[in-house]
């Protein structure tokens, strides 16, 4: 069984989202990693982008498949984890922390209640997993 | 089991050579200036014209492919192409044309072109045809242009966006980015049709147009396509139908009447050209009227009793060349020498028995205790088995199933796509398999499930008889190592 924190929020489509006073921490949450198997490659934004709600900004590819990563919140790249360039695989054994992908500035920090609580979320992938 | 073939460059012994395929260098003489000529010789192999022969022999022994292996590869059509298609476009009178040679010399191509056109407009119920892209992804490409083209055309410059449904090919998003539009992804229902409401919400004065498989990679036919068509052309967007899963179609149900403007069809997949090597293919594109003046050049023409190709002069709107000349003029032969030996008839044949095999594979693996992804749809020509249960209750997921295939002799079929099916494999059988080798892979599927039940490790560990053992893909494409650098 994939877990959850309880200190995040998530989206439909399996990231995960820190807030951090005005921005906030993106990654793939560990029922994604699970599915996608050992990654071999990330593409991720470039710090500076402007990037809306629902837009896909990043990429995480392993042997079975390439999918796209899409941001939670409007806002802006203030950072991106460089390690993940040369150790992909971060995001397969620590997804809720060193294998962070980004972090936004947030535009609209309204947004931050669409997203799905961890409940909502486990419900999700319990449904997926069946 | 065999052992693997070493590399050719380990055959190698210094100053061993064919003399008879080596060409001589005549008192060296050369018009190349000194400056540019090698000081050393290129660290080539050096062996026997019979050890090359060994060689190669040796490696072709190793091949998995449809003249030696049931080959099921989902959404790719590996079917048994017919020789007799070969043999005639290798007439040597098709081989030794040069491109550049006079059109009156080549009127016996151009006429079967021109033919060839003619079919495929009628296949596709499109009113034009043409056949110059030299690839599946450059035919989606001609299409996608052609479409953004018309809108520009038409002084309509805000249409930027493409709609593609989550089922479609992965070729397709790549398309519309590569013309420059905006992908926008379309959710797929339950029963894996597109999401109507999730349609319309997206649809407006920026939608370029849809691209569309049907049927879609999810092994099943879009139910809803005259109303998909009707929401997406009232909006003034344009319909794209990919045709690399035309097999199941051909003389059922034409593209043009179910209310597409253009498509592509994969010549290599549906019309007899041996592919999965990396081509030849041919992606001609077909379209409606409205989109006919934009067509990629050149194409047949017929004046009189003569055929010549067009330019840029008889098709000012047209979005150009794809190729130098006409396509990849042998596939394109062979094309039409297929549908020529079939005849109307027989390419309705092709959709019976191919969705005929593809139906009766999944009733016999479903009865069989395999899980469908889709259990309430008929198949198209390829189906969806989901193996969620066994990874869950033996560990055993779609890449070990796939491997253990491999030493039932079976080459896999397609895993792990599309991605919207965890642990999948999509099977694709094709009209050119008998009875008895579907039997031969449904009682394969049912012995190694029966392993993965009892000896699961031996599916983990998977292939056992093959030249080399399960290979570390997460390292290979980590840690590319694509170059011989010598033996030490």
């Amino acid at each position: 069984m994939s877990t959850v924190p309880d200190e995040l929020k998530f989206t439909p489509s399996h990231e995960w989202v820190r807030i951090e006073d005005d921005f906030a921490i993106v990654g793939i949450t560990d029922f994604a990693q699970t599915l996608l198997g050992e990654l071999v490659y990330v593409e991720l934004p470039d710090v500076g982008d402007v990037i809306a709600q629902g837009e896909s900004c990043a990429v995480v590819e392993s042997v079975k498949a390439a999918s796209d990563v899409y941001c939670p919140l409007n806002g802006q790249i203030i950072e991106v984890n460089e390690e993940l360039a040369d150790q992909p695989e971060l995001v397969n054994d620590d997804p809720y922390s060193n294998g962070w992908l980004f972090k936004i500035q947030m535009d609209n920090p309204d947004q931050v209640e669409e997203l799905l609580t961890p409940e909502e979320y486990q419900k999700q992938v319990a449904e997926e997993a069946h | 089991m065999m052992k693997p073939e070493p590399l050719v460059y380990e055959y190698s012994v210094a100053g061993r050579n064919a003399h008879a395929q080596c060409p001589v260098l005549q008192n060296n003489v050369t018009l190349i200036p000194s400056e540019y000529l090698r000081t050393e010789a290129p660290a080539l192999p050096e062996l026997s014209e019979l050890e090359v022969v060994r060689h190669f022999t040796g490696l072709s022994k190793r091949n998995f492919s449809i003249d030696s292996h049931f080959y099921p590869l989902g959404s790719c059509t590996m079917k048994y192409n017919p020789r007799g298609v070969h043999k005639l476009a290798m007439l040597p009178e098709f081989l030794r044309s040069h491109p550049l040679a006079p059109e009156t010399t080549t009127q016996g191509f151009l006429q079967c072109m021109y033919a060839l056109q003619d079919m495929l407009a009628d296949i596709t119920g499109m009113t034009a045809v043409s056949l110059s892209p030299m690839a599946g992804a450059q035919g989606e490409f001609a299409g996608v242009s052609m479409i953004a083209a018309y809108h520009r055309s038409r002084g309509d410059h805000l249409r930027t966006e493409m709609l593609v449904p989550d089922a479609a090919h992965g070729t397709n998003p790549a398309t519309a980015a590569q013309c420059g539009m905006t992908v926008k992804e379309i959710p797929t229902d339950s029963q894996g049709d597109v999401d109507l409401v999730a349609l319309k919400a997206a649809i407006g004065p920026q939608t370029a147009g849809i691209m569309l498989t049907n049927p879609s990679t999810l092994g099943v036919f879009e139910r809803q396509i005259p109303e998909i068509a009707k929401i997406v052309h009232a909006a003034g967007g344009l319909l794209y139908y990919d045709g690399a899963n035309l097999n199941a179609i051909l003389g059922k149900v034409r593209p043009g009447d179910m209310g597409f403007d253009v498509m592509h069809m994969n010549l290599h997949k549906t019309f007899a050209t041996p592919h999965g090597g990396g081509g030849p293919g041919a992606g001609p594109v077909a379209c409606n009227d409205r989109l006919k003046p934009f067509l990629p050049i050149p194409r047949v023409m017929k004046n009189d009793k003569s055929y010549c190709l067009t330019s840029q002069a008889d098709a000012p709107q047209s979005i150009g060349r794809l190729s130098t000349f006409m396509g990849n003029a042998g596939i394109l032969l062979r094309a039409y020498i297929y549908i020529r030996m079939l005849g109307k008839k027989g390419l309705v044949r092709v959709a019976d028995h191919a969705t005929l095999n593809a139906n009766y594979l999944m009733m016999k693996l479903q009865a069989a205790g395999f899980e469908l992804a889709f259990p309430k749809r008929r198949a198209t020509h390829e189906f969806i088995i989901t193996l969620k249960y066994e990874l869950k209750t033996w560990g055993v997921g779609a890449l070990d199933f796939a491997k253990r295939l491999l030493d039932y002799g079976f080459h896999a079929p397609t895993m792990y796509f599309p991605l919207l099916v965890p642990e999948c494999l999509l099977i694709e059988p094709t009209e050119t398999e008998s009875k008895q080798v579907l039997d031969k892979f449904i009682e394969a599927m049912i012995a190694i499930r029966r392993e993965a039940e009892t000896d699961p490790s031996l599916l983990k560990t998977a292939p056992h008889t093959l030249p080399v053992k399960r290979l570390d893909d997460v390292r290979a494409a980590k840690e590319l190592n694509l170059r011989y650098r010598g033996s030490d």
